[in-house]
């Protein structure tokens, strides 16, 4: 088990480097000049010269991959003299668009995307795999079919126009939602304000994740319930109720496990559609901004840690899967 | 000798888009205590159908059910085809129970050999996990798995396929039934390992005294264990007798054809296999007539009767020994003769 | 008569499932272990064994669809281990195999007619009256109806479709067949069907045969010579009469005994051997005799040294103590 997590780490770490090799590369090659975007249209040409040597663009680009490299671990200055300033470590770069280094940035958005994330997954979770097991149990009945019509309505419906009906319907025209004005309120400081600020895009999120989970587990639960060993259990004399939790769902369960993870790993990475049409100020729209505003720095560091969440979530799948599963061994 | 099972006129029949599959069309059958009676067929003579409707395992929805399966129980008899869920669920594991053909697939792969059987324990005995566990220790124990303590922990893949048809033995009979139903229960197991599984059940039928319903196409199986044969073609039953009666005077010509047509290791190996000509007939269309007459070669013989359109009925032969033929008893019993004195080829 | 086909020491090793963080190998399963016959033209050699002892192992081996770890191969003189891949594909015409299960071995999406016909394409050969008519030859010689020409593989029954098999095996007429556990998956009163076809077919157009299989009852019907395998080596090698009249290796010996005999006074009188225990894992076989762990003639020779397979009587044997 150890060296299977100590190979998946070095994997983890080489994969990690050519992601933000790549990222880079993609940077280098493309027609423009940060220092000129550093400072908006009406830049003179000596400010923008002076902003490119004080945010090290001078530099041919290995050394400024390599500067941005050792960052991670021991920090980074930037310019000389009076105008000097540091990223601590760890610093993924400065943004000379939102003036701040990207590591501040990073985590004040994180707190967002995490709580949009994790509540999703949660209501999903519920809606889609309880519904799913209930569309397999009374299969080819009225509740079936409804579990149909909503997959089908579900998956089709990009997320942008599930959103905007939510916002229209349950904001605008019932007032059922309250319009969340203020901006950001952590679980912490105001819990019922929390809820009412990602109610509606967790709502949003949720609706078209459970769709494929239903599906997914609808199929899952039909697949497992044909199985040998179901037969036995209820060979044995089992009440279906039994059956269907302790026998069916336990097997149907690890697929389904480790699916989630891995949506879960992607919604971290930034639900940017989402995030955009509730204005939450969470990774997916920080790096949608940076995208516009050509500012790598930050690319570079949202896609890094994507990349990690994703890898991470990986592991954790696996190892979770080998857990769910005793005849997967790692 | 107490009669365990009894089954009336059974018919099972799966309504398919493309008509009706009747795979048991009205069958008879008898398990006293102590005794193995075998059901032999190929596919699709419906001996699997039979087997699966005595548990009251189909699918309520989607088969039709006609005809009586009475199983006795302490409180009587309960007849599984009219009985509520609930009543059929009390009779399974407790008063029959059941073996499976692919032990892999029969156990599930996710739950410890410890955690299956103290299950089915605990569903008809009020203890404790503990005391559960000790019970399915004693079993596996019975059954013959070396080191029982420390295999009861492990899981169904951690096993050989013997072990595990062991371990299903041990699971069937843990709450001490009356009735085991086998499943083709060494089908897929190698023929060392079948030996061994087959004198296990021996001894154990022995011990507990219950009566074992063997279903199987390997005539060789029968031979070694049956005390009574019920030989199944196209959802019917076209022989039944004591197991002597089948091989040593087979009287219905599918029965004679299957004997003829096995190779053995104790015979000449010599020559060809007579084969039988033609394939199983299909279950949705059966024959309006006999149903194995498409393929039987003595139907030239018949007289008085057209196989082609009239329905046999099953005859007593002799005391016990019942065939489902239109031809007459002395020219069946010449031509069972005749296959019975090639004797094992 | 010298042998069609001579195989020594055939050997093939699969590397176990890797443990260590850089996936090198760990451990090897051993699934043919040095094994060695030979034969003739015109002659059906049965291989029999049970799972996992490397049967089914040692007949794609032979037709290289897997590739010997060790060992020659010589066909017609030829060694087969050497060719080249180009010269192994005109060699295919010569060798051909039959597999067992017939649901999975057929392509669903191609008809009878265009998989029977396979094997003219891939070979190049034009037969004197077309494609088509030597296909329908074939079909009719298997007992296929020629008109069903273009119909699919799931519109037949099993036993049907194993003569779809058979008739894509015979086509261009190899002088030597693997038939992998041909009638296994059939009903016996089909098995009877194709194992009779195969004799004629054979006696016809002077085929060898090596004939997998683990029942030993419809390995006696067509078999020559026996040869018993136990975890990847050859325990016994007879003719068929003396293998089953007289088997001299214990593994034989209990093999025959615990096959049952459809006959209820036979069977219920004579003597039984059980054998205790299971199978070893062929990624660690036994010392010495592979047998020694399971054999109630055991001494401490059989475990130290494996025996060789040596003649006694008509048979060959790898037994210390044979019979």
């Amino acid at each position: 088990m150890l060296r299977f997590i100590a190979r998946r780490a070095a994997y983890a770490v080489i994969t990690l480097l050519f992601v933000s090799m790549a990222t880079y590369a993609i940077f280098a090659i493309l027609p423009f000049d940060p220092a000129a975007l550093s400072c908006g249209k009406g830049c003179r040409p000596n400010l923008i010269e002076a902003n490119r040597i004080r945010l090290g663009f001078d530099k041919p680009i290995w050394e400024q991959y390599w500067l941005f490299l050792s960052g991670i671990f021991v920090g980074r200055n930037y310019g000389m003299g009076n105008a000097a300033f540091s990223c601590p470590a760890p610093s993924f770069g400065y943004s000379f668009n939102e003036n701040a280094c990207v590591t501040d940035l990073v985590k004040q958005a994180l707190p967002v995307t995490l709580s949009l994330a994790i509540g999703a997954l949660i209501i999903w979770l519920f809606m889609g795999v309880g519904l799913g097991v209930l569309a397999a149990k009374m299969k080819n009945s009225p509740v079936d079919t409804g579990a149909t019509i909503f997959v089908l309505i579900g998956t089709s419906l990009p997320v942008f126009v599930t959103g905007l009906l939510f916002l229209v319907f349950l904001t605008i025209k019932w007032n059922i939602i309250p319009l969340s004005l203020t901006g950001y309120i952590s679980i912490f400081s105001n819990p019922p304000g929390f809820f009412v600020y990602f109610i509606l895009p967790w709502l949003t999120l949720a609706f078209n994740f459970s769709a494929i989970y239903t599906r997914f587990t609808r199929s899952a639960i039909l697949e497992t319930a044909s199985e040998d060993y179901i037969r036995t259990a209820v060979a044995k004399g089992l009440s279906p109720k039994v059956v269907l939790r302790k026998h069916t769902l336990r097997a149907a369960l690890s697929p389904i496990a480790t699916m989630a993870g891995l949506d879960f790993a992607a919604l971290l990475g930034g639900a940017i559609l989402t995030e955009t049409i509730y204005n939450l100020p969470g990774l997916g729209r920080l790096s949608l901004k940076a995208v516009y505003d050509f500012d790598l720095s930050i690319v570079v560091a949202t896609t890094l840690f994507a990349a990690t969440i994703v890898i991470f979530m990986n592991l954790l799948v696996d190892i979770l899967y080998a857990y769910l599963d005793p005849r997967v061994r790692i | 000798m107490s009669k365990l099972l009894e089954i009336k006129n059974l018919k099972v029949s799966f309504p398919t888009d493309d008509g009706d599959v009747k795979a048991v069309d009205g069958i008879d059958l008898t398990l006293n205590s102590g005794e193995t009676v075998a059901i032999v067929g190929e596919s699709g003579s419906g001996k699997t159908v039979t087997s699966l409707s005595i548990l009251g395992l189909h699918n309520r929805a989607s088969t039709n059910l006609s005809g009586e399966i009475l199983v006795t129980t302490q409180a009587g008899v309960v007849d599984v085809v009219s009985a509520a869920e609930q009543d059929v669920r009390s009779i399974r594991g407790k008063n029959a129970a059941m073996i499976f053909q692919d032990p892999m697939s029969s156990l599930h792969p996710y739950y410890s050999i410890t955690n299956q059987l103290s299950e089915a324990y605990r569903i008809h005995n009020k203890v404790s996990k503990q005391a559960a566990h000790n019970r399915s220790v004693e079993m596996l124990e019975l059954v013959g798995i070396p080191e029982p303590a420390k295999r009861a922990k492990e899981f169904p893949h951690q096993f050989s396929g013997g072990m595990r048809q062991r371990v299903m033995i041990a699971m069937a009979l843990i709450n001490n039934p009356k009735i085991l139903i086998a499943d083709e229960p060494t089908t897929a197991l190698d023929v060392t390992v079948q030996a061994q599984i087959l004198l296990l059940l021996r001894d154990l039928q022995k011990e507990f005294k219950m009566g074992i319903l063997l279903i199987t196409h390997d005539l060789g199986v029968v031979a070694e264990v049956a005390d009574r044969v019920n030989v199944m073609y196209a959802g019917k039953v076209v022989e039944s007798g004591s197991v002597e009666d089948i091989y040593y005077q087979p009287a219905a010509p599918y029965t004679m054809g299957l004997l003829s047509s096995i190779p053995s290791v104790y015979g000449k190996g010599t020559g060809k296999l007579s084969a039988i000509p033609g394939q199983p007939p299909s279950l949705i269309n059966l024959p309006k007539g006999c149903g194995f007459e498409p393929r039987c070669t003595l139907k030239h013989l018949v007289t008085g009767a057209n196989c082609v359109t009239d329905k046999p009925n099953l005859i007593e032969d002799s005391a016990g020994h019942f065939a489902r033929c239109h031809l007459d008893l002395e020219t069946r019993k010449i031509e069972g003769k005749k296959v019975a004195a090639k004797g094992v080829k | 008569m010298t042998a069609l086909l001579k195989v020594e020491s055939l050997t093939k090793y699969f590397s176990a499932k890797s443990n260590s963080i850089f996936g090198a190998n760990s451990g090897k399963v051993k699934a043919v272990d040095g094994i060695s016959f030979e034969i003739a033209e015109g002659e059906t050699l049965g291989l029999v064994g049970e799972s996992g002892c490397g049967k089914t192992t040692a007949g794609r081996t032979l037709l290289r669809l897997l590739e010997p770890t060790a060992g020659t191969i010589t066909y017609e003189g030829e060694d087969v281990t050497k060719l080249s891949r180009k010269a192994l594909h005109d060699f295919r015409s010569k060798m051909q195999i039959i597999f067992q299960d017939p649901y999975s071995s057929l392509n669903p999406r191609h008809t009878i007619g265009k998989i029977i016909a396979a094997p003219f394409e891939i070979q190049n050969v034009t037969p004197p009256r077309g494609v088509k008519n030597a296909v329908q030859e074939v079909m009719e010689r298997v007992g296929l109806n020629p008109e069903h020409y273009n119909r699919y593989p799931h519109e037949f029954s099993g036993g049907q479709r194993q003569r779809i098999g058979i008739a894509r095996a015979i086509a261009l007429r190899p002088k030597f067949i693997v038939a992998d556990e041909p009638v296994s998956a059939l009903d016996v009163s089909i098995q009877a069907q194709v194992i009779n076809l195969l004799d004629d077919l054979q006696s016809e157009f002077k085929m060898s045969f090596l004939f997998i299989a683990h029942d030993l009852s419809v390995v006696q019907h067509i078999s020559d010579r026996v040869a018993v395998m136990y975890l990847g080596k050859i325990m016994e090698l007879a003719p068929t009469v003396d293998l089953y009249a007289n088997p001299r290796h214990p593994y034989t010996k209990a093999l025959l005994s615990a096959v049952p005999i459809p006959d209820p006074k036979l069977e219920r009188s004579r003597e039984r051997i059980i054998l205790k225990g299971d199978l070893p894992s062929p990624i660690n076989p036994p010392t010495g005799c592979v047998f020694s762990t399971r054999c109630w003639k055991a001494q401490d020779i059989c475990r130290s040294t494996a025996p060789q397979l040596l003649q006694v009587g008509n048979s060959s044997v790898a037994c210390h103590f044979p019979e």
